[in-house]
């Protein structure tokens, strides 16, 4: 397994990267981690003409609290959040989903702007973002936009990026006085790609749920804000009734994709058993 | 002065670990050849299709160095093979080119080679080889190959079926119609491959100026490679030379013979330079022997006491698309059909075998070969049949294990057994897991909703088989190892083994076998193999054969050294030999223990002073011995496993607690290399157990062909494994070592299926396809409650 030719540039700066991107557009492709992007190439499934490394632009870095929202940049390695006191701090679920992503070798080099970026459906932090209402900044020689992480994630690996834009940052509410969340996944494996995935985030006074927000990721082409689901335990005290009403829910809210791994049927059916068991400790948590 | 105490039994670390530890392992890819050139292969992305067209123009376009040769180009200088047994004449089995002519059967099966100067280079030529294919029906549903309606995988052979046996004592139909409680069940057990962590690996190098091949691999077998090559390319037999660097592991996949390292050795040929081809991992999944692969309905018959009537099996096989090529290629099926209800005493039995053809990888031995399928039957048979009765599983296997009253005797599969130690296996097992508070946690959690479960099982384990399985059916294998011994002048020792290092730490245990019979440590022994041109002739490294075969080789030459040094120095000190002996690295007296003479002195007058010794007194400081089993076919070593675990009835998730492990495997040589060995093979029967599958769609295409999607077992996943031990020397051998390789593998899809469906009971459900899935055991669950 080689990868086909391909030429290689290092920018020093976010402005000659973009440019870069500017030139190259679809035939260039971000190399920062390469946790995804090596294998990519060996299995010669992608064949770009031009990777830019972005690894050595200061302004991806870093992991930062200010006004209330933590800003994680794009090249933030996994090992970094996992050891970060900002994050175990302001953002308990992250916290909570890193030691599921991957593995050591792994976290040590793959990045937080990769994980978004790349998109893969079964990718824990891309739920996360979605559950905590992240917002994402992306830049190009346009200038700068915002995406809220709900409209960020279109379909299989496909994002709100353009051919000539850079994920830049993630900006993440912190968590709020008397917000809980709670991360559940099942893998066949640990450190395999979830088969199904849950990220609660929610409003917990005594039982009653409020501002309930539910993610689902493993099970469909890109993470889900479960809104029928969020909708079912919004304003309730949390019981075995409200548990079924939201297990339910979630059957509209998900669509799965099986797979030799599991099927549709099975995926719904993990999919409404963590999503149970998440809000039964985010509750039981206080 | 060395330790005089023996150091066979001693938990001694391997100083290759060390080595390897260091980052000085050299593999096959490792290794440097001038003016090399690399190849790589085109495969066939269908699962069966006919050639109608290769055009290797565009690949030169692109990548001018580069060369493309066909399947017809390499047929110019070795023709196809077809795999048969000269005792099976009803064995139907179709010829197999080298690389693909006219028709390719397995999705991944070569179709043509690309050499370039890089293995870069020879991968993009490779992408631009145009093949114009015509698919062709794939029979690729195992259960459906045997349909009248089925896909043929080869359409000149008429049907699917390559072989059809029949194993029958006493009388079956009556004793299971007679029996008081009757258990059957329908086993799957999935196709899975062995996957060593470094692929298979060749270098060929022939050298047109003396015509020899040499060739460095990965390899298990290098004299089968040797004789293969000779025979094959027609090169004399002792200009072919066969070396085996540092082999990052095998179970079996490595012993075949491959066409794509006969096709690199051919290129070579042609070419006249090196040329190298080291399988990626994509392609390790799509042309690696696959193995297991197997459906089997099995019925049990007990009497109201639970002891055993009568027992019944019915296996359908999988060959995939070829039978590999070189070695009897039934056994998958026939140790099924041989080995199930071995343990026990019966003797009404039946055991049908089928096996058939389908468009997927050659079919090959893998750890532990149809072993660890009867014993899956078996032992869930007896559980059932232990549940019908209102038996406790351990006394039902009690009762019904073979008594050392009826041994020696042949079970009605055919194997010879001398003796067992069962019995004193289980109740060291059920010691160790401490079986009586197991059982009483297990009922208390049960009343809070979790579902603890227990598996015991009891396996057998053929090791070292010998020349009766190979020699009739006409295999090119050597059943027999050898050894050299040799005391350099410093007085240090040389073994050079035909035993193959694979990563399993045999060549360790052999200094320790030559430092006893010599009297010196095991630091002082250096041992080396590897080289069919440098050391004795011998089979290599399968069938758990190195210390009971090759030890008992390294064991005789060294007895032969030792014998010569002795005379030797009764000539020095005029002293008669049969008074002396040999201790703590020197030659001492047999009576008083007084060293005499070191061996350092024996050496350096044995090799630079002839001048000082008698006249008429040849030193002979090197012997070499070779070793068949000649005392019994095969050394049976058995043992029983445990396995405690969770299941999630919510999620399926099967949680493993703990597993243990007696096993007898004969003297032990050195406890951490078994135990190594055990442990490594109970991870593997795990594997098969709940993750490994090669999964197939309808038409044959491989669908999880890497390690993100092909689930090997991870540490993470593991339970704590303790190993315990029972002693029951070989018979007929010095050593009395017996295998121990394949035990772990053998038991350990037995013990978890056993334990999972223990878990599950309560519920109604049991499973009884390997391996068990989440999605498997939500499934029997749901049906349960239907």
């Amino acid at each position: 397994m080689k990868a086909p030719r391909f030429s290689y540039v290092r920018p020093e700066s976010l402005g000659s990267a973009l440019e870069l991107l500017a030139e190259h557009g679809d035939e260039a492709r971000i190399l920062a981690g390469v946790q995804s992007l090596m294998p990519t190439l060996n299995m010669r499934l992608s064949e770009p003409r031009l990777l830019i490394d972005i690894n050595r632009i200061d302004a991806l870095k870093g992991i930062s609290f200010e006004d209330g929202t933590v800003r994680i940049g794009a090249l933030a390695r996994h090992a970094e959040l996992l050891a970060s006191p900002l994050v175990a701090e302001h953002l308990p679920l992250i916290a909570a989903a890193m030691p599921h992503v991957a593995h050591v070798a792994v976290r040590n080099r793959g990045t937080f702007g990769g994980s978004i970026a790349l998109a893969d459906p079964a990718a824990e932090l891309p739920a996360c973002a979605v559950a905590l209402d992240a917002t994402f900044v992306l830049a190009s020689l346009r200038g700068r936009r915002t995406v809220p992480a709900r409209s960020f994630f279109h379909g299989l690996y496909e994002t709100a990026l353009a051919e000539d834009e850079l994920l830049v940052e993630a900006r993440i509410p912190a968590l709020a006085a008397g917000y809980r969340s709670s991360f559940l996944e099942f893998a066949r494996r640990h450190g395999d790609f979830a088969l199904a995935g849950v990220c609660c985030h929610a409003h917990v006074d005594g039982a009653v749920l409020s501002d309930v927000r539910l993610a689902c990721f493993g099970s469909e082409d890109r993470p889900l804000f479960a809104g029928a689901a969020s909708a079912a335990a919004e304003g309730r005290a949390w019981s075995g009734d409200v548990k079924q009403a939201v297990k339910a829910a979630l059957g509209g809210d998900l669509d799965p994709i099986g797979s030799f791994h599991a099927s549709a049927a099975t995926r719904l059916h993990l999919a409404q058993v963590l999503t149970g068991r998440a809000l039964d400790r985010m509750v039981r948590a206080g | 002065m060395a330790d005089p105490s023996p150091s066979v039994g001693r938990p001694l670390p391997r100083s290759a670990a060390r080595r390897l530890a260091f980052g000085r392992g050299r593999y096959a890819d490792d290794l440097r050849f001038p003016g090399l050139l690399h190849l790589a292969f085109v495969r066939s992305p269908h699962a069966h299709a006919r050639i109608v067209r290769i055009d290797p123009a565009p690949a030169i376009a692109a990548v001018p160095n580069a060369r493309v040769f066909t399947g017809a180009d390499i047929a110019r200088v070795c023709g196809p093979w077809q795999a048969s047994v000269d005792n099976l004449p009803t064995l139907v089995s179709p010829p197999q080119h080298i690389v693909a002519v006219d028709r390719a059967a397995w999705q991944g099966e070569p179709v043509a080679a690309v050499v370039a100067a890089s293995r870069a280079e020879a991968e993009d030529a490779a992408a631009e080889v145009v093949v114009e294919w015509e698919p062709l029906p794939a029979a690729a549903i195992r259960d459906r190959t045997l349909d009248a309606d089925a896909a043929p995988a080869h359409p000149e052979l008429g049907g699917n079926l390559s072989y059809a046996t029949l194993i029958r004592a006493g009388d079956p139909d009556a004793a299971l119609a007679e029996a008081a409680h009757t258990v059957e069940g329908r086993f799957s057990f999935a196709r899975h491959t062995g996957v060593p962590l470094e692929p298979r690996a060749v270098i060929a190098d022939y050298d047109p100026g003396e015509g020899t091949l040499t060739v460095h691999g990965s390899h298990q077998a290098p004299w089968h490679q040797q004789d293969t090559l000779s025979r094959h390319l027609g090169i004399p037999e002792h200009l072919v030379r066969v070396v085996t660097p540092d082999i990052g592991g095998g179970f079996g996949i490595k012993l075949h013979i491959y066409g794509e390292e006969i096709a690199v050795s051919a290129v070579s040929r042609l070419l006249g330079r090196p040329v190298k081809y080291v399988a990626d991992r994509m392609e390790s999944f799509v042309s690696d022997v696959q193995a297991r692969d197997q459906s089997v309905s099995a019925r049990m018959g007990v009497d109201e006491d639970g002891g055993i009537r009568g027992l019944a099996v019915d296996a359908l096989s999988s060959f995939g698309a070829y039978a590999a090529y070189g070695r009897p290629p039934v056994n998958e099926g026939m140790m099924t059909i041989m080995m199930t209800g071995g343990p026990y005493a019966n003797g009404h039995y039946e055991g049908r075998l089928r096996i058939a053809f389908q468009n997927k990888p050659p079919s090959g031995m893998y750890r532990a070969v149809g072993q660890p399928i009867a014993c899956a039957v078996t032992e869930q048979l007896v559980d059932w049949a232990a549940d019908a009765a209102g038996i406790d599983p351990v006394d039902m296997r009690r009762r019904n294990y073979w008594t050392d009253e009826a041994c020696p005797l042949t079970t009605p599969g055919g194997i010879g057994i001398r003796r067992l130690s069962l019995g004193r296996c289980l109740d060291r097992l059920v010691a160790m897991m401490d079986y009586g508070a197991l059982r009483a946690e297990q009922a208390a959690l049960r009343r809070n909703g979790v579902h603890r479960g227990i598996g015991v099982a009891t396996f057998l384990e053929m090791t070292s088989i010998g020349p009766e399985r190979y020699g009739p059916a006409g295999a090119h294998v050597s059943t027999q190892d050898g050894a050299t011994v040799r005391l350099e002048p410093s007085g240090a020792v040389r073994c050079v083994t035909s035993v193959v290092e694979i990563g399993q730490g045999t060549h360790a245990a052999l200094a320790q076998i030559v430092a006893d019979c010599l009297g010196t440590a095991p630091q002082h022994v250096a041992v080396v193999g590897g080289d069919t041109a440098l050391t004795p002739y011998g089979g290599g490294a399968w069938a758990s054969r190195g210390l009971t075969i090759g030890g008992e080789a390294a064991w005789r030459a060294a007895q032969g050294l030792r014998q010569n040094i002795l005379e030797l120095a009764g000539s020095i000190l005029q002293a008669d030999p049969a008074g002396l002996d040999l201790a703590g690295g020197a030659v001492c007296d047999r009576a008083t223990r007084e060293a005499r003479i070191t061996l350092a002195e024996i050496g350096r007058i044995g090799h630079f002073r002839h001048d000082t010794l008698p006249p008429g007194v040849q030193p002979e400081l090197a012997v070499t011995r070779h070793y068949v089993p000649d005392a019994v076919p095969f050394a049976l070593a058995n043992g029983v496993q445990g396995s405690s675990l969770e299941v999630d009835t919510e999620t399926g998730e099967v949680r493993l607690l703990d597993h243990w492990v007696v096993e007898d495997c004969g003297r032990i040589v050195n406890p951490l290399l078994v135990e190594e060995q055990i442990r490594g093979g109970v991870v593997q029967g795990i594997g098969g157990a709940l993750f490994e599958e090669c999964c197939y769609d309808g038409e044959g295409q491989m669908l999880n062909a890497s390690f993100a999607d092909y689930l090997v077992p991870m540490a993470a996943e593991m339970p704590d494994i303790h190993v315990g031990h029972v002693e029951t020397p070989l018979e007929g051998t010095a050593l009395g070592a017996k295998g121990a390789g394949e035990a772990g593998t053998v038991g350990a899809p037995a013990a978890v299926l056993l334990a999972v469906n223990d878990a599950i009971r309560p519920l109604g459900a049991q499973v009884s396809s390997l391996p068990v899935t989440p999605e498997s055991v939500l499934t029997a669950i749901a049906a349960a409650r239907a």
